[in-house]
């Protein structure tokens, strides 16, 4: 199983107190680093209709990035550019405009399209960016990856408390983002998005330029998904193209975004605690379920998320956490018009 | 390898991607969906073949030239009625809901991808993920004026031919099949013509299942099963449809062929680690040049 | 008294809750033809849709022949004997001439190619070149192919939306010569129409619809005289002339 989808062991039996107080440390900090991807993916999807099918792309990128950025230089047998070791923080930075970068990069040329040629755009770039780091020489030190990568803040507390420490930074990078995204929403900018995506004729007939909105949309949603990226490199300390699964990551996150409300920023964080609840906690049934079943947890967790997002659209597109609609205050009482549901 | 090698092999590679982009072609242009979950599909067809061959031990006595048994013929036949039946079902369960509550495209992409992730854990759990082969046995490349070609791989580009040229009779020669391209048309102006466009579509999806079975299968021959076999074909499968124009099948095959020769010919200047770049470098340029296809699109 | 060929009692239908049409009755016999007429925005169009099953009524009743046909969707009318013409999009442009008359025929199954070149004889400027794709006619040449494909099953009722809408006058009146030739036939034809004048002038009845209700109904050639219909819509048969109202997407009611 690729390292983006599965916890670090958890240590000690779990039925403890502490064995399970032990998981919950990982879990979380797993969880709010997967509710930074779905209030950047809900910034880019549910307030500006941008369907990115790529998400792993840009959690790759900021992952490597600040990776090699903050790394020690190459040794004998490893191959890779950057090596600097610079401060992680300045490597999280980094990671964040390379999120941009990528975003803009891809965005230039797909922005205009309809939606779903930017849904089949995005669905290559993951797996176009792991082959080209497994291939390229001398570049990402190919398939054998970036180890030692340096933790953040390692020196506030001794061995096995660390994890705390790493929760309270995910926990805190998760905090800042979602109040980031709320600003982003209900300003001016984030209401001309909200137009945008509700009529893109309507609004274009007001003047905005359109294209421009979503690529600011876009890219501010890369940043943070490359930022997320880094702080996962940094908890993990090695990475490699296999750590990094494009189909199935890129399908969490939505289907986190979906179940949860897209739309919807609480809805965001809230589908990355119950689907990530259900995605992370399934293996450690492992034990307790009988042989057949227990070899195929990976298969059939899998097996239930897809049926959950079908699930998901067919009984209750709008999530656990509706949109609420935003209606003006002198529009006259009556039946509302339709609102577009969150699959539009 | 020399460049007359690598065109040949890239045609049979392009031949399997132009008979897999030919099934999404069709979905596509009369559904009006892209379906995410075709590439899972053809790896769905693979397996029911090899469930027949292997499995269940049906591999038959092998044919002259072919790398598999008589059974295969059993196989394809299996895996064309299974796909045709699944997505039938699939269409009936989750795709035709949708459609009636006037789901937007994108939906029905989000709910393709999710049914794509079910395909892939199913066949997970039922063969595994690691590589499987039909048959044990060393198919022999043949010499032709100095190129090597496997009489397998001569198989697929003939069978490719023959089913491009069945379905342009289908839709050209056949009520259903011109109903079928007037439903891609204007679905609208179909049922006020007195045609029921759901049976259309759900014609659509059998035709459809049937070809991308076929296709599987063939993808399968030519390389070997894997449970990620079909969704690393979904991206040159999409380049192919566009390349040609959503919803013509001709297209699809040669925008199929463009893709695989590209493919294989790009190996000459760049490392083969980057060949899944080209199939996305042709997308981004039709998509920025000519979204309409060679052919024109019917979306 | 034996039942009108097609009878809509008391419709109202509209788009998205709110109704445009309220109430509309209206009768048509065989081998009459009536013309519906009226400002842009009263909802001609809209009755039409509603009543060939393209809308869901929310209220009234339609009957062919006295059989309650109000839930029927078009394939199920186009069966029972009546035909469209949509005003926009009336063909398949991928398909050739042939094709397009023969998609109309597709209840006929083996028998529409027999019919399509029945069809193709009523219209020479079609038959000319039969394998032409539809997408490159012209406006008229579309029309009259538009209708031919609606008369290929030989329907009791025949219902156009401004069948004459962005054509040049010699081609409108070829348009209007070609319906009353298809009323010999004993063909109802109902029809919607900004060209008020002329489709009156062939009309046994004419309907005048304001903001989604009939304000007049006459015999066509009283109302073509009637100067209070002159005033307000006669004169307005070129849309440029209709006040600032918002058009509809198709430019009718």
């Amino acid at each position: 199983m690729p390292a983006m989808l599965d916890l670090l062991a958890a240590s000690g039996p779990l039925l403890t107190a502490a064995g399970a107080v032990n998981w919950s440390a990982g879990f979380l900090a797993t969880v709010a680093i997967f509710g930074v991807l779905a209030l950047a993916l809900n910034l880019q999807w549910g307030y500006t209709g941008v369907f990115n099918f790529g998400i792993v792309a840009f959690f790759m990128v900021g992952a490597y990035t600040s990776a090699l950025l903050t790394v020690d230089p190459a040794g004998e047998f490893e191959s890779f550019i950057g090596g600097y070791e610079l401060p992680v923080l300045v490597g999280w930075a980094a990671a964040a405009v390379a999120g941009g970068l990528l975003a803009l990069l891809v965005g230039l040329p797909t922005l205009r399209l309809r939606r779903d040629f930017l849904a089949i755009a995005t669905i290559g770039i993951a797996a176009i960016l792991r082959s080209v780091a497994n291939s390229a020489e001398g570049f990402v030190n190919r398939a054998r990856g970036i180890n030692g990568i340096p933790r953040v803040f390692p020196n506030l507390v001794e061995g096995a408390d660390y994890k705390w420490v790493l929760l309270a930074v995910t926990v805190t990078v998760l905090a800042l983002t979602y109040l980031v995204v709320r600003a982003a929403a209900s300003s001016p900018w984030g209401r001309v998005l909200r137009a945008i995506r509700d009529s893109e004729a309507t609004a274009a007939a007001a003047g905005k330029d359109t294209v421009n909105f979503r690529m600011q949309s876009f890219v501010l949603g890369g940043m943070i998904m490359g930022l997320a990226g880094a702080v996962w490199a940094h908890r993990q300390g090695t990475i490699s193209p296999d750590s990094f699964d494009d189909l199935l990551g890129t399908f969490l996150v939505w289907t986190m975004l979906m179940v949860g409300g897209s739309g919807n920023h609480l809805g965001a964080v809230l589908g990355a605690v119950v689907v990530g609840f259900f995605w992370f906690g399934t293996p450690l049934l492992q034990g307790q379920l009988p042989e057949a079943v227990s070899s195929q947890v990976f298969a059939l967790r899998q097996l239930a998320i897809g049926f959950m997002i079908v699930a998901v659209l067919l009984i209750r597109p709008q999530g656990i956490i509706p949109e609420q609609p935003r209606v003006s205050r002198f529009a006259p009482r009556g039946p509302s018009p339709a609102r577009p549901e969150a699959g539009d | 390898m020399d460049t007359l090698q690598l065109v040949v092999v890239g045609t049979i590679v392009g031949s399997v991607i132009g008979l897999g982009a030919m099934g999404l072609t069709l979905t596509y242009g009369i559904l009006k969906f892209a379906n995410f979950a075709h590439g899972d599909l053809l790896t769905l067809a693979m397996f029911l073949a090899f469930a027949v061959v292997s499995d269940l031990g049906w591999a038959g006595p092998s044919m002259p030239w072919f790398s598999f048994g008589w059974g295969m013929l059993g196989g394809v036949v299996v895996a064309v009625l299974g796909l045709a039946a699944f997505s039938l079902a699939a269409d009936r369960l989750v795709f035709r809901p949708l459609r009636s509550r006037g789901s937007a495209v994108i939906t029905m992409a989000i709910a393709s991808l999710g049914l794509a992730i079910m395909i892939r854990a199913v066949i997970q759990i039922a063969w595994g993920s690691g590589p499987l082969r039909y048959t044990t046995g060393i198919n022999r490349a043949n010499d032709y004026f100095g190129l090597k070609v496997k009489p397998d791989q001569i198989l697929i580009v003939a069978l490719t031919a023959v089913v491009a040229v069945g379905l342009y009779l289908l839709l050209h020669r056949t009520r259903l099949g011109k109903a079928m391209r007037a439903t891609a048309d204007n679905p609208e102006l179909a049922e006020v013509s007195g045609i029921d466009t759901e049976r259309i579509r759900q014609a659509t999806w059998a035709i459809g299942g049937a070809l991308t079975a076929i296709a599987g299968v063939m993808l399968a021959v030519q390389t070997q099963l894997r449970f990620d076999a079909g969704f690393n074909l979904l991206l040159p499968m999409f380049a192919a449809t566009i390349l040609g124009g959503i919803g013509s099948p001709w297209g699809a095959l040669v925008g199929g062929l463009v893709v695989g020769i590209s493919q294989e010919l790009s190996t000459q200047w760049i490392d083969t680690g980057f060949k899944p770049a080209v199939p996305f470098a042709i997308l981004i340029v039709m998509l920025l040049a000519r979204p309409r296809g060679l052919f024109g699109s019917t979306v | 008294m034996s039942p009108a060929l097609f009878e809509a009692m008391e419709i109202s239908a509209g788009y998205g809750g709110a109704d445009i049409i309220h109430r509309v009755s209206l009768q048509i016999d065989a081998g009459e033809i009536v013309t519906i007429i009226g400002p842009n925005g009263a909802g001609k169009s809209t009755f039409l849709k509603a009543a060939f099953g393209l809308l869901r009524p929310s209220h009234g009743m339609t009957l062919l022949r006295g059989i309650d046909v109000t839930r029927l969707r078009p394939p199920k009318m186009v069966a029972a004997g009546v035909s469209f013409v949509p005003q926009l999009d009336n063909v398949f442009p991928s398909l050739s001439i042939r094709e397009n008359l023969e998609m109309g025929g597709y209840l006929a199954g083996r028998h529409a190619a027999a019919r399509a070149d029945e069809v193709l004889a009523m219209f020479p400027e079609l038959g000319r070149r039969p394998t032409e794709h539809a997408g490159r006619l012209s406006g008229g040449q579309r029309q009259a192919l538009a209708l031919g494909r609606a008369l290929m099953l030989n329907p009791v009722l025949l219902m156009l939306d401004e069948p004459t809408a962005a054509l040049s006058p010699l081609v409108r009146n070829d348009v209007f010569e070609r319906l009353k030739a298809i009323r010999e036939s004993g063909v109802a034809i109902l029809i919607v129409e900004q060209n008020a004048r002329e489709a009156l002038a062939i009309s046994d009845r004419g309907v005048v619809l304001v903001a989604g209700s009939v304000a007049l109904e006459q015999p066509g050639v009283e109302m073509l005289a009637n100067p209070s219909v002159g005033r307000l819509f006669l004169g307005l048969d070129d849309p440029e002339a209709v006040p600032a109202a918002i058009p509809t997407s198709n430019g009718g009611g």
